[in-house]
């Protein structure tokens, strides 16, 4: 299991920088959301992985996973959701207003 | 004693909440970020007077001991910093008074302006690694909105790039952070700092080389600048005189917090002496090639955090105590630099230097106070930026760094440069229209509210270089307690162990 997360970890960022290296509005979004989605799973999975473990020590559970990184998970997963919102409503503004999705604006900076 | 911590976060969050919900909100919701930002200037000095009677405070909230609850510590650094943010923001707001138009301000610009100084006194005052990017990320969501609130094309494309980068630099915070905690579990700062000086490991540098460059991306260090100056010039002057009081210097503090109390011999710092000149000079010369005022003075802010760095590469005491003095004249000086130029803009109707002159001539007051606040910026003495400048160089002297020496003078000399262009283009030459009456008056109104705070903030400048020794003596406290946590972790671990 530890060798299926990591991969998948590796995978979503690799993919996450890419998209935000394309310097399109729509691909920075993407990648942004795939970064995000690569270090949560990330943090989650520094409390160690375990299955079928409850987080709070109880008298008849074999054992316990630590239930700190779940917290931050979580407070993690609702800030990059309301990130992820600003950038979709920052990108889109930015697109009806120039009708281009380029993200450097002024011509002289384009690649 | 945990009020005087806990207020100066309250005040601002509620002040934010009034002027959403309140009675009034929309345009009048200014004046509750006015009275919101004195009460938070008086919670400032509160807390900075228990600080230098008690040395460090802390308090835990909730009553769960440390390091299992949620911290809040503040040792002199912090108490420093949420003063003198806490005395811009009172000017910002004053100064926003006349500058936020109604359109901005019914979008509860207000509101946000309070939430970014609520953010920012709590990424100083915390003592908990993940409320630190949680306090981060209220400042960042704050000043977001503050950078694209009324938007013209220009503003949305500073915003995208902004956006974009501290989004990323978030995330390398938080995989450090999971990093830091699977290798610890904890992440108390103090409790971080016993167990990591008792059980270093190659783990650990890993994340203290991700914290150290997501920090460095808020702040604005080489290579990471390039974000600053594409989206400081954009917004209306309050956001970007906030921005350059509030935000990389929040970027600043939290590098000299963790890289002294929690990795102190982590392997980013050998590369920062480095980092620190180059951000010097490449920001002195951004700033050389340009003449619109808003560019050159946002260069100007990377610049000058590499004076910053400066004193924690050679991290000596001098050395330390200089970046401090350095970064509380800074943030007065640079605010007070960046409030001139709207006025600049206002009176002459160009941001452009070129098409802009003839203030000497029409507004003496205002040319006064803006040389005063230009020469502290370059170091003159002895005005406020000469004493940290004093300090760091001879701090370099003694640590025999003479690239850092020669980038200390040499930087000082071309500030100087960039200072005389405006002053030369902007105020001594005649208006680029060639008409006689080309410079406007400022409106009766709105005359108060503009020249007020940056008559205070030049007033301050200059007490600070004429009687340095309260700061100095300020920061050579706060210096020993970074040089040395063993207080910081007393208070933290022992208040209740």
């Amino acid at each position: 299991m530890e060798l299926l997360v990591a991969t998948a970890i590796g995978a979503l960022t690799a993919s996450g920088v890419y998209l935000i290296l394309r310097l399109r509005s729509f691909p920075v979004v993407i990648g942004t959301a795939m970064l995000s989605y690569a270090v949560n799973t990330f943090l989650f999975a520094t409390g160690r992985l375990a299955v079928n473990q409850p987080p709070i020590l109880g008298a008849s559970a074999a054992g316990v996973v630590d239930p700190i990184p779940q917290a931050l998970v979580l407070t993690a997963i609702v800030i990059s959701f309301g990130m992820t919102a600003l950038i979709v409503m920052l990108m889109l503004r930015a697109y009806l207003e120039t009708s281009d999705d380029a993200v450097n604006l002024d011509p002289e900076d384009r690649p | 004693m945990s009020w005087s911590l806990f207020l100066p976060l309250m005040i601002p969050f509620a002040a934010a909440a009034l002027a959403v919900l309140g009675p009034r909100a929309g345009f009048e919701a200014r004046w509750i970020s006015v009275g919101g930002s004195a009460l938070h200037l008086a919670a400032a000095i509160n807390l900075a007077v228990v600080v230098a009677g008690e040395g460090v405070v802390a308090a835990q909230m909730g009553g769960w001991a440390a390091p299992v609850g949620v911290t809040l510590a503040a040792d002199a650094l912090a108490a420093i910093m949420v003063l003198a943010v806490a005395f811009m923001g009172l000017a910002v707001a004053v100064y926003a008074l006349a500058d936020i138009d109604r359109r901005r301000a019914s979008a509860h610009w207000h509101a946000l302006y309070q939430l970014l100084l609520a953010g920012a006194s709590g990424a100083f005052l915390t003592g908990d690694l993940f409320n630190l990017y949680v306090w981060f990320e209220v400042m960042l969501i704050a000043s977001f909105g503050l950078l694209v609130i009324g938007g013209d094309r220009a503003q949305i494309d500073g915003g995208v790039k902004y956006v974009a980068l501290n989004l990323v630099a978030t995330l390398c915070f938080l995989v450090a952070v999971g990093l830091i905690h699977g290798q610890t579990g904890t992440l108390n700062m103090a409790d971080l700092s016993v167990k990591i000086a008792e059980r270093p490991s190659a783990a650990l540098d890993a994340a203290s080389v991700l914290l150290f460059a997501a920090f460095a991306a808020k702040a604005g260090f080489f290579p990471l600048f390039f974000w600053l100056p594409a989206a400081y010039h954009t917004p209306p002057m309050a956001v970007t005189a906030i921005f350059a009081a509030v935000l990389t210097k929040a970027g600043v503090y939290a590098i000299f917090r963790v890289f002294t109390l929690i990795f102190p011999e982590s392997p980013a710092l050998d590369a920062l002496l480095w980092i620190a000149i180059a951000t010097m000079v490449t920001g002195v010369i951004g700033a050389g090639a340009h003449t619109d005022a808003r560019r050159i003075l946002s260069f100007h802010i990377v610049s000058q955090i590499g004076y910053m760095a400066l004193g924690l590469a050679l991290a000596t005491p001098l050395a330390i105590a200089g970046a401090i003095v350095y970064m509380v004249h800074n943030i007065v000086v640079k605010a007070n630099l960046i409030l001139i130029a709207g006025v600049q803009r206002r009176m002459t109707g160009a941001h452009d230097l070129v098409k802009a002159g003839g203030l000497y001539a029409a507004a003496p007051l205002l040319a006064f106070l803006f040389f005063v606040s230009a020469m502290a910026m370059a170091g003159v003495p002895p005005l406020s930026g000469f004493w940290g400048k004093l300090a760091l160089a001879q701090a370099s002297v003694s640590a025999e760094a003479w690239a850092a020496l020669a980038a200390t003078l040499g930087v000082g000399l071309f500030t100087l440069y960039s200072m005389t262009k405006i002053w030369l283009l902007g105020y001594l030459s005649p208006h680029a229209s060639g008409r006689a009456h080309a410079v406007k008056a400022l409106p009766r109104g709105a005359r108060l509210a503009l020249m007020g705070p940056v008559a205070a903030l030049a007033a301050t400048s200059a007490a600070l270089g004429l009687n340095p020794g309260p700061l100095l003596e300020a920061a050579g406290t706060a210096a020993a307690q970074l040089l040395d946590p063993t207080a910081y972790v007393a208070a933290v671990l022992g208040a209740h162990g």
